[in-house]
């Protein structure tokens, strides 16, 4: 059974490895119905901070908690309640958009996988290429089958590494507004990017790390390129 | 919950393979070629030696099996898939059974041509009892690949991956090896002894489930980091 939670706290988060220090003591709140943007440069941590709320890796300090539970307790009916569209798309190139879908699908325990596959391919607008093998497919093409991927049950949280990534104008329109969508239906929605203007106006709270740190946390963040900007000059120059 | 999604994983590895056939051919290609080099050098005036085919089909069986082992979940890393099946909300331990039987069903279907190609080239009656043969050549394989499957695992992040893979599985499945071979030799003797043979199977089993335990035990923690 999928547990259910309506926020997710990270407190004094920090991930080394080796010698290496990923995170430092990374504290913030995410809510349901609510977008955060992860946003930093490269390396600044943003996808081992999605890996960990994924529950792929455990925190070398501090804590998550999805509402009151915490993933080492949790467990298996946990991961039910996450989604991650990754760097890597998580897709076999060799099978169909609908096998991948319909296989994801009956991972995680959908009722009649089949149907919600294809309900899949009709939201993304692949469903006239719904039986050909991804490999075949472009890489927005891919981007949208790896979103509806994740997507496949629901998840309460939904965890998006660079999701505007090989999308042309279109495509990013449509995935902006199925994000504001999942917000809508009270999804907890992370989204590390490096696409300013896209998360304009998107994102509900935004996180600037850099090299493991949390420089700053904005709620309602306007003017994002000029916040940004100012963040991390501020920060290069401390 | 455990048995749909170790099912639902051996169906997508087999459909993965039926449609590259990618291991199939490599590993089939290189037991025959093992075997081949094998025959070309042991096999004299068309006489074959004694007791050689037992240990030549288990030798051929081990190596390619290290072949398809390195690449089964070698295939999940590319994609970066070992990660979305790690998120799935089922019992890990499943996925790594699914992994199993697809590289089970994998090696069975190589030793299937392997078989009566070390028959015929080395004039070895291995069909002389083909119920105990089965028997011999599955609870090995089993043993064989419940080991290998949990260190590809187990390696998959590792930069060396295909160096270490043999130098950890070999001297932990020298044991099934020996069974194996055992068993086998006894099987193509003019008056074979079934008791010895029944013995032989009977210790195959036993170190079956002994690392299929472990194995169950122990990936869980070794997918978590």
């Amino acid at each position: 059974m999928t547990i259910d939670f309506d926020h997710v706290a990270v407190t004094g988060v920090s991930r080394h490895f080796g010698r290496r220090r990923a995170l430092s003591q990374i504290s913030f709140r995410a809510a349901r119905g609510t977008i955060l943007g992860l946003l930093g440069p490269n390396g600044a941590g943003k996808s081992t901070m999605l890996a960990l709320l994924a529950t792929l890796m455990r925190p070398s300090e501090g804590e998550i908690r999805y509402g009151g539970h915490a993933a080492r307790t949790a467990g298996a009916s946990l991961r039910g309640a996450i989604g991650i569209l990754g760097h890597d798309l998580f897709l076999y190139p060799e099978l169909t958009a609908r096998e991948n879908l319909t296989f994801f699908a009956g991972l995680h325990g959908v009722p009649s996988a089949g149907d919600a596959a294809a309900a899949a391919l009709r939201q993304s607008g692949l469903a006239e290429r719904a039986d050909d093998p991804v490999s075949s497919f472009s890489r927005g093409m891919r981007q949208r089958v790896a979103l509806e991927r994740a997507l496949i049950h629901h998840p309460r949280l939904v965890l998006l590494d660079e999701p505007f990534t090989g999308l042309d104008d279109s495509s990013a329109a449509a995935l902006v507004g199925r994000l504001k969508g999942l917000r809508a239906e009270g999804a907890i929605v992370v989204l590390a990017t490096h696409d300013l203007d896209l998360a304009e106006g998107l994102i509900d709270s935004a996180l600037f790390l850099r090299d493991g740190r949390m420089v700053e946390a904005v709620d309602r963040p306007d003017g994002l390129r000029a916040t940004y900007r100012a963040v991390m000059t501020r920060r290069a120059e401390a | 919950m455990f048995a749909r999604t170790a099912w639902l994983v051996l169906r997508k590895d087999l459909t993965v393979e039926v449609r590259s056939l990618e291991i199939a051919y490599t590993t089939l290609f290189f037991a025959v070629a093992c075997v081949l080099v094998f025959a070309f050098a042991l096999v004299k005036e068309g006489k074959a030696p004694e007791d050689g085919a037992a240990g030549i089909l288990w030798i051929a069986i081990a190596f390619a099996g290290t072949l398809a082992l390195g690449r089964t979940f070698e295939r999940e890393r590319q994609s970066e898939t070992l990660r979305a099946l790690l998120m799935a909300p089922a019992d890990r331990p499943a996925i790594y059974v699914g992994k199993l039987l697809g590289i089970v069903a994998l090696l069975c279907g190589t030793e299937i041509v392997l078989v009566p190609l070390v028959a015929f080239l080395f004039q070895a009656p291995l069909f002389r009892h083909p119920f105990w043969l089965a028997v011999v050549l599955v609870c090995g394989t089993v043993g064989f690949a419940t080991v290998g499957t949990l260190f590809s695992a187990m390696l998959v992040r590792a930069r060396s991956r295909d160096v270490l893979l043999p130098v950890l599985l070999y001297p932990i499945t020298v044991p099934v090896i020996i069974a194996g071979v055992r068993a086998t030799a006894t099987l193509l003797e003019p008056d074979a002894e079934l008791a010895l043979v029944r013995f032989w199977v009977a210790l195959l089993l036993a170190l079956d489930v002994v690392f299929l335990t472990l194995a169950l035990w122990t990936f869980e923690p070794l997918m978590t980091d």
